[in-house]
């Protein structure tokens, strides 16, 4: 066996954080993905006429209408759930436990209630998944974003089990926890864009 | 006691004795089941996308055989549609793909000087999702259930499978880049990082990126099938929204690894440093543009005569863009590895002689992919794109044994004949060639694409169909023959000792298989090639 100088000890390597980057690129893409088909049944409608004689693209069907309040609801909870997050590294950074416990529990909530204003606009839209080609896109891509948000609630269980496990040092799960829901919130930003304003 | 009684004692040994065996035997099953050693998980990547490469090869000479004579059809009618897909999604997404991310797994973390895998459960979790979903794919296409199948079930099972496999392979991927990035040893920049582990981060960063596009119209084609099939057309038009991800420029994707394991094996046989080692580095990163292509999820095509200077241009940049790019990098890669053996003589292992015809092959499809898109030509729809195909991935799988044959010897301690070897990586060489290039004629002459008859056209389409053909049996014969001899060295091969290359990376200065956690001590290193470093007589040569 080949001897090679012997090294110093290793720096502080941030796995966490990079794989929660690597990760957030992957579902940034799938979304991508998925808008991108969306958008290119938008783009291939006809042309109807809708309010004021105006023309607009007959994707979504005359009769569905999508409840805009619990939509910008939604959004501003994810964004709520991104402020919660951000303040348990803030507390992580300074050691203060009770905080962090703060910051992660209200993060939970947000995002309990983001999966419940998900299920209110279901609930509120009254449409079947098999009514149609907007119908069947529509729960897809709002679906999988649902499913997302299952994934960032099971993170922010996770930091928190680590942090309570007397882990306290550790506050790169906290902060990979915090861009886990930015990402996510990114990624809702565009679906609120290009499904529920455009349509 | 009578005379025919056995002792007590003796009996007591022989049922201990088989205890104990049976106790290996199910620790050695779980202990692979569960285990989170890279080299492990990436050897279990290679030899389950060896096996499946030998299947779609098979497959792939089937179909051979039935476009020689449509009238004598040796496959069901409604089964050859979806066979042609099984081997366009086997070949890229169960064989070259894997295989090429498996050898990333096993070598890269030893190359780079690191003691273990980051995420090595998430990367353990990647490969049994993988294999899984393989598995579900493949009972689906036997169920009647590919792209355009007759049973619903199935074909959701399809979807479904292949969305898992994918899932996996975005996993071990994750974990490669991540390890790539942060686990190098000290002095390791990433300019000074080995081929190969340069083109497992790319090839990992270009999965990452392209996979989950494909995944999302999984869903997307899975969802709807499921709930009145009313967006995608139903089991017909699976294929019209997936084809873009079993064809060029996404199969290029797979290969990115092939490009830097072929410079790494090339410039271990050269023995020497490579004057213009960044130029391999900057090669690979050039190529994987080809990434660019693939999630954009159309044709670039570049339609000429009749349209005006204007559009002529407006054209051109895309198709230079996401067409002529990757070609770029990969005669780069290609020309560098001229460099290497330039003045010199390599050694002529197998490892070096399958990796630089399946390099040569690789690039052969990818520049030849340029005159894909030209619309004038008319090869949209015919053979040609499947004879892009054949190169693309047969010179991603020949690359990938001849790296089994490099780094076999360091993974599992023990040498693969060279001298069996060596005509069987000419055996590969001629038959990815000829299922190509027959292909592409063919394709010329106006055969279309993924159909099995109906062909008119004056050269004769039984010569270039059998060519085909042959290509493809040579090929499966080639991996079937390579899984044997590298199975006999496993068990009871020429111990191979801890550098039987003449190394100048990392991995070949630890023991052969390596320690649980790669390194003993950890290791500064001030070069590119720091094992050259300390060979003082050859550093200079």
């Amino acid at each position: 066996m080949i001897a090679l100088p012997p090294a110093p000890a290793p720096a502080p390597r941030r796995q966490l954080l990079i794989g929660t980057s690597a990760v957030g690129a992957a579902i940034t893409m799938l979304f991508g993905g998925m808008l991108a088909v969306w958008w290119r049944f938008r783009e291939n409608s006809p042309l109807r006429s809708g309010a004021g004689e105006k023309l607009i693209k007959d994707w979504k069907p005359k009769g569905v209408k999508i409840p805009m309040v619990p939509v910008n609801v939604l959004f501003f909870t994810l964004i709520m759930a991104c402020l919660m997050a951000q303040y348990a590294v803030y507390a992580a950074k300074r050691a203060d436990r009770s905080n962090v416990t703060l910051g992660l529990g209200l993060t939970m909530l947000t995002g309990l209630a983001a999966l419940n204003a998900q299920a209110y606009i279901w609930g509120q839209t009254k449409i079947g998944i098999r009514d149609g080609r907007f119908e069947t896109m529509f729960y897809a891509v709002t679906g999988s974003f649902f499913v997302l948000m299952i994934v960032g609630l099971v993170f922010t269980v996770v930091a928190a089990f680590r942090h309570f496990g007397g882990r306290t040092a550790d506050h790169e799960v906290i902060t990979s926890h915090a861009l886990f829901w930015y990402i996510l919130t990114a990624i809702f930003t565009a679906v609120w864009f290009v499904v529920y304003v455009t349509k | 006691m009578t005379t025919i009684d056995n002792r007590p004692e003796a009996v007591s040994s022989a049922l201990a004795e088989a205890a104990d065996d049976a106790g290996r035997a199910i620790h050695g099953v779980a202990s692979w089941a569960t285990t989170a050693d890279h080299k492990r998980i990436g050897r279990a990547f290679m030899v389950a996308a060896l096996v499946m490469g030998a299947a779609a090869l098979i497959v792939g000479a089937l179909l051979g055989i039935e476009r020689l004579n449509a009238d004598d059809a040796v496959l069901q009618a409604n089964s050859i549609g979806q066979l042609f897909s099984l081997h366009r999604v086997g070949m890229l997404y169960l064989v070259a793909m894997p295989l090429l991310l498996g050898l990333g797994l096993a070598v890269a973390p030893l190359q780079i000087g690191s003691r273990s895998l980051s995420f090595g459960r998430t990367a353990a979790l990647g490969f049994w999702a993988w294999l899984m979903g393989s598995i579900l794919v493949i009972v689906a296409f036997i169920g009647n259930g590919g792209p355009g199948g007759g049973d619903a079930d199935m074909v959701d099972l399809f979807l479904m499978g292949l969305a898992l496999a994918l899932i996996g392979m975005v996993a071990a991927s994750v974990s490669l880049v991540t390890t790539v990035l942060i686990s190098r040893a000290p002095g390791m920049t990433l300019g000074r990082t080995p081929a190969l582990a340069w083109s497992s981060l790319v090839g990992g960063v270009a999965n990452i990126l392209v996979l989950p596009v494909v995944i999302g119209v999984l869903v997307l084609l899975s969802i709807d099938h499921q709930y009145g099939r009313l967006v995608f057309g139903g089991n017909a038009g699976i294929l019209d929204w997936m084809s873009w991800a079993i064809s060029q420029p996404a199969s290029f994707i797979a290969v990115v690894p092939a490009l830097g394991a072929a410079a790494d094996v090339v410039i271990t046989a050269s023995g020497r440093r490579h004057p213009q080692r960044g130029g391999v580095l900057v090669g690979v990163g050039v190529f994987s543009v080809a990434m660019l292509g693939a999630v954009t999820q159309v044709t670039h095509d570049l339609p000429w005569s009749g349209s005006s200077i204007g559009d002529k241009i407006k054209n051109v940049l895309p198709f230079a863009l996401f067409n002529l790019l990757p070609i770029l990098g990969a005669v780069i890669v290609l020309g560098m590895v001229a460099l290497a053996l330039k003045g010199g003589k390599p050694r002529l292992s197998a490892g070096f002689v399958f990796s630089l015809t399946g390099l040569i092959v690789i690039v052969g499809g990818v520049v030849a992919h340029a005159l894909a898109p030209i619309v004038d030509l008319q090869l949209a729809g015919t053979t040609y794109d499947e004879g892009v195909f054949t190169a693309v991935t047969s010179g991603g799988l020949l690359v990938g044994l001849g790296a089994i044959a490099h780094w076999g010897p360091k993974l599992w301690g023990r040498k693969i004949g060279d001298k069996q070897l060596l005509p069987l990586a000419l055996l590969g060489f001629v038959g990815a060639d000829l299922g190509a290039l027959a292909l592409a004629v063919a394709g010329f002459q106006g055969q279309p694409a993924m159909t099995a008859g109906g062909f008119d056209y004056k050269f004769s389409p039984q010569l270039l169909n059998g060519i085909a053909m042959a290509g493809s049996a040579l090929v499966a014969l080639v991996v079937v023959l390579f899984g044997l001899l590298a199975l006999k060295s496993f068990t009871s091969g020429e111990a191979a000792g801890d550098d039987p290359w003449d190394g100048q990376t990392l991995e070949w200065a630890t023991s052969s298989p390596p320690p649980a956690n790669n390194f003993s001590d950890l290791h500064t290193v001030s070069s590119a090639e720091p094992l050259l470093d300390l060979k003082p007589a050859r550093s200079n040569a």
